[in-house]
Formats: structure tokens, sequence, C-alpha cells
């Protein structure tokens, strides 16, 4: 949650141009104050403090990407790349791995949760930076922000609870002439579409809700000289101007929906189907915590090559919200 | 004077640091080392002491290797061991039935645990079943049906029966619940219910034995299996060709949903060690230990 603020923040002062004043001020450091004595070898030895801290994380993320691959990368090779990606049977006990019917969940399962939570969640946050009076925000605004700190297998189980049986109804309407049917019970994809719609809410509020905030007032009092009314400028003027720190939003949106496990797993019916609303699916992720426990020899090999294209795919959302953003600094 | 202490700190902040970030990678290959070292002695010292003295005190290590599912009732057998017998030590490893069998035929380990019967073409083993695993069938208690066949739960979990109204019960669709692949009892289970192949009708798979007990409780007209000892009334406990998933009948055969947890060892390879050990867990104490795990004895 720490890092999503962060870059929320960095966002929100880059669009701000007071902010960035402020920024450039500070950068000019003062060589002798009163506090610091200006000790020569003091400031090394820090810098090489501060260098050893900050090497931990990159070690630690080079350990992860030489160990994911070294131990995701036989598997794959012993399958065989295309067999692996488009193989479309997963029994691992009978030695036949193709995760196909995950990749396909994971990516669908992701976008329908998108396509459901972020309109949601920028209207929330739209209201809640925009119109909502100061005390309705006091109460809304810690209510999202305690939100994004329940842990994912709560979700989980009010998605078990609540969701289940509603989608099971709604999947009895839907298939009550198709006699070839697998009833799932209410543990299929739409459960797990709303679960992690509802999950990915808060990020998206948060960090869109900072963006809006950012927007200079200037703008809103420009907008409503030439006579706009207040829903057209939050349309025509306030969104457009927030537009990078809401695609980020949708990013780590995006990063959070295809990383979760937890909440999932209790809702989703862990079969290695193909993504259908009520079938029961199988997510990359969900496929690996449920497995690894009994699994042994190359059936946990294989949810090593699984973890591999989890990994995989996180690093190609990350380079692409980068350039996105890159692109969007560059725009203006 | 203050700067020097601040020099002093840093430094020493630094040292620490490096320190702890090496000492990580050091200790891991050093401890390694030791370990796998006294294994070795322990085991060549083994046969010696164990021939030198007669006295009652045994001494020396096991290492049993196969079923994951046997894992947690071995592991508490080996705990249960120990106290009695504080100089032996047991490596347990589950790597699989088949793994442990044929590291029990290769002499590489003293005990291979295997959760179904050997095959005919295992040979050269002698076979000691210390416990069976009886699978219950448990429904949701709404769906009429107390009573089905071998072959229709089959047909059932292939998806040719959908409907509990088929087998005479209430007009409710039958949602089929399972364990996840890998898991023991989905492999006892589909050993002997689906002839071993991967059941086709699964709506949902869970990863414990407790979160299938709850889902059938929960959700209408499903079925699912688990272990006898774990299941309660939340759910109802079907009858297999007419007979009652209870200890008694699991222990006499007519219980169909069941396989036997079996103790490979060796033709020949009979120590002191393995004779007392084996001893042990067919003991009543043994016996005991075996029927908290929530398994039927077979004494």
């Amino acid at each position: 949650m720490a890092i999503i603020k962060a870059s929320a923040e960095a966002i929100a002062a880059n669009s701000s141009s007071e902010t960035e004043k402020l920024a450039s001020v500070k950068k000019h450091k003062p060589k002798n104050t009163i506090i610091g004595v200006g000790n020569g070898l003091t400031e090394k030895i820090m810098h090489i403090v501060f260098l050893i801290c900050s090497s931990v994380a990159i070690i630690a993320l080079l350990l992860i990407t030489i160990y994911m691959i070294s131990s995701g990368a036989p598997i794959i090779s012993k399958v065989g790349l295309k067999d692996f990606i488009f193989g479309d049977k997963w029994a691992p006990t009978k030695e036949i791995f193709g995760i196909s019917p995950m990749i396909l969940t994971s990516v669908f399962g992701t976008i329908a949760a998108i396509l459901i939570g972020v309109p949601i969640g920028l209207m929330t946050s739209v209201f809640l930076a925009e119109i909502a009076p100061k005390s309705v925000v006091k109460v809304v605004q810690p209510a999202v922000e305690l939100l994004a700190g329940i842990p994912s297998v709560i979700y989980g189980l009010l998605g078990a609870m609540i969701i289940k049986p509603l989608s099971y109804k709604i999947e009895m309407l839907v298939f009550k002439d198709n006699p070839e049917h697998i009833y799932t019970g209410g543990a299929n994809m739409f459960s797990a579409v709303i679960v992690l719609a509802i999950m990915i809410l808060p990020t998206i509020i948060n960090i869109s809700r900072t963006a809006i905030i950012a927007v200079p007032e200037e703008y809103r009092e420009a907008s409503y000289g030439l006579g706009a009314t207040h829903i057209q400028t939050i349309f025509k003027v306030i969104l457009p101007a927030a537009k990078s720190g809401i695609a980020t939003a949708v990013v780590l949106g995006v990063g959070r929906a295809i990383g979760e496990a937890m909440a999932i797993i209790l809702v989703a019916g862990n079969m290695a189907n193909m993504p259908e609303a009520f079938n029961s699916v199988k997510f990359l992720t969900t496929g690996v915590v449920q497995e690894f426990a009994y699994s042994s020899g190359v059936h946990r090999e294989a949810l090593f090559g699984i973890g591999l294209v989890l990994f995989v795919f996180i690093m190609i959302i990350n380079i692409v919200l980068n350039l996105i953003l890159k692109g969007k600094a560059k725009a203006k | 004077m203050k700067n020097n202490f601040k020099k002093f700190l840093t430094l020493g902040l630094a040292g620490i640091m490096a320190v702890g970030l090496t000492a990580c990678g050091g200790n891991e290959s050093s401890s390694s080392k030791t370990s796998s070292g006294s294994s070795s002695n322990n085991t060549s010292s083994t046969s010696s002491e164990d021939n030198a003295s007669s006295t009652d005190k045994l001494s020396g290590k096991l290492t049993i290797n196969g079923s994951t599912s046997m894992e947690k009732v071995v592991k508490a057998l080996n705990e249960a061991f120990i106290a009695k017998n504080s100089d032996v030590s047991i490596d347990l490893i589950a790597s699989g039935s088949g793994t442990g069998i044929k590291q029990a035929q290769e002499g590489r380990a003293d005990i291979g645990t295997s959760s179904r019967k050997l095959k005919d073409s295992e040979t050269g083993l002698t076979a000691t079943n210390i416990a069976v695993d009886g699978v219950a069938i448990i429904a949701n208690k709404e769906v009429g049906v107390e009573d089905i066949t071998l072959e229709q739960l089959g047909q059932i979990y292939n998806g040719e029966i959908k409907n509990w109204k088929d087998l005479g019960g209430a007009d409710s669709n039958i949602v089929v619940i399972g364990r996840e692949e890998g898991s023991g009892t989905r492999g006892a289970f589909e050993d002997i219910v689906t002839g071993g192949e991967a059941a086709k009708a699964y709506a949902q798979t869970l990863d414990s034995t407790g979160a299938v007990i709850n889902a059938v409780s929960t959700t209408p007209g499903a079925i699912g299996y688990a272990s006898l000892a774990n299941v309660d009334d939340t759910v109802l406990s079907l009858k297999i060709d007419g007979v009652e998933a209870t200890d008694e009948t699991i222990k006499d055969g007519s219980f169909k949903v069941q396989r036997p947890f079996v103790f490979a060892i060796k033709e020949g390879n009979d120590s002191e060690l393995i004779q007392a050990y084996v001893d042990f867990v067919l003991s009543d104490e043994g016996q005991e230990i075996v029927q908290a795990q929530g398994l039927t004895k077979v004494k």
C-alpha cells in the first residue's frame, strides 16, 4: 500500500507546478548548516550504508529472477514452450502440462474485473474529490483506506459466504434447459471476477482520487469561467488532466488482480477449464497455491513453470506501466 | 566527541550489515555439509553398534520414504518412537508411494511407505499393513439420498448422473466436489471409484478436507469425499452398496472406498531397529496413534 501511495503522490507532485518548485529548492543541499558539521568521512560512510540498504532490494529482485528462471525453465523446455503455454489440458499427475486454460482465465478474469471495478472506482473517487461534502468524505475516505488494508483472504471468505450462493442461483437460472452443463455450485469465473473487482476498488479509488485532487485549481476556475457546469468540468477538464494518474491506478489494479490468489481460491472452483462465466476455473496463482503442498517431482517443477509465466506477466505489466507514464510525460 | 561516536555507530552498522548479508549464504552451505556428513557417519556405525551391543537400548538411524498421504501419521509414530528410544533418529521424506517403494527395493530407504497395495511388479519386498484409510462419501443434507452404489458414485463423478432425482432423491443438480491434483485422498478415491482416471465432472476442487466438508455442507446438491475421521454431522455420510462408513466396515473391508497404508521393507533387511519400529507401530500404543490420526486400526 505504501508503494501505491508513494507512486500516486509522485504523480500528483509531477502535475503540480508548485510542489515542483519546492522540490527544486530542496535539491540545493546546504553545505554547512548549523546541524551538519560537514565531516567528509561520515558522509562517505553514510553513502555506503544507503547504498547497501538500497541494494538489498535489488539483490532480492535479482535472486528472485534467477531462481524463478532456473527452477521454472527446465519443465518448460522439457514439455516444450508451445505445449506448455498453448496446451489445453492440465493433468499434472498424468504428466500432462498445458496451462493455456489458466493463462486465459487469469487474463480474462483480470480484464473483466477491471471493466467492472474501474468505472465504479473512478466514479467513487470523483465523488470523494469533487462532489461529496466534507462531512461525507470524512466518513467514506477512511472506510476506503480501511478496505485497502483488509487481508485478501477475508474478501475470499465473504465471497464464499455471500457471492457464491448468489452466483449459484444465477447459474441455475441460466442453465435451466441445458442438461450438459456441469453445475459449479457457485464456485466459478463469475464469482471470482466479482470478488476481484471489489478487491481492486480501494487501489483505484485512492490513486485516482489523489490524481484528481492534484489537478490545479486554475483548471477548474478556467472551466467555470467559460460557462461549463460542474459535471462538464469533471468529465471534460478534470478527468483528462488527471489521466496519467488514472492510468496508473488501472495498471496497479491489473497488477493486484492478476497476482491475487487467496481471495479467489475459495470462489473459483479450481478446475483448469476454459474461462466461461459459469465454468469452474483455475487461475495461474490459485493453481500454484492449491497444488503446491502435495506436489512432487515434475508436478512441482510444472508449478514453478507456472510461477515463471506469472512472473513474466507481471514484468510485462510493469514495463507497460512505465512506457505509458513516460509517454504521457513526454506528451506534456 | 559526538562526531566520533557517530562514526563508530555508522561503521558498526555497516559492519553488521555486511556480516548479515554474507552470513545467510555461508551458514546454509556449512550446515548442510555437517548434516550430510553426520548422517553418513550414523548409518555406517548403526549396523556395527547393533551387532556389538545386545542390550535393549536401540540406537541408530532409520530412513523412511514414500507416501505423502502417510506423512502425517508416520511423523506422529516417529515422534512417539523417538520419545521411547532417544538414541534413534528417523529421517522421513515423503516423495510419493512409487518412489518410496522403489527406494526400499534399492535399499536406499529402510522402509518405503505406500498408500496403496503393492503391485505385482513390485517384488522383493515384505508388505505390512499398518492402517486403513477409509474415504467417506459425503453429501449435502438436502439431497434426499442415503444409499448409492459404487457404480453410481463413479457415474456421478464422471458426469453421467447429474441430478439427485435420478437416484430417487430431491430435484437438485449434483455439484461434484473433490480434492486437488496430487492429494492422497483424491488418489485413493479415484483409484477405487473412477479406475485411476481423473474424474471428469469436478465442479470444485479444494485443498483441504475441512474445506471440502464445508463446501459440501453449504452448497445445495453437493457431493464430496473426505477422510472418515474428519466427517462431522454437518454433512450426510452416504452408504455405498448399502454399507455405512464406520471403523468396523472399513476394517472388515465391506465399505469399498478405502485403501491400505503399507510399510514395504526389503526382504532380508531385518535389522533389530527396523523390526522394533514395525513392532511398535503394530503395538497397541502405535495403533492408538494411528487412530488418533483419523485412520482405522489394523489390529
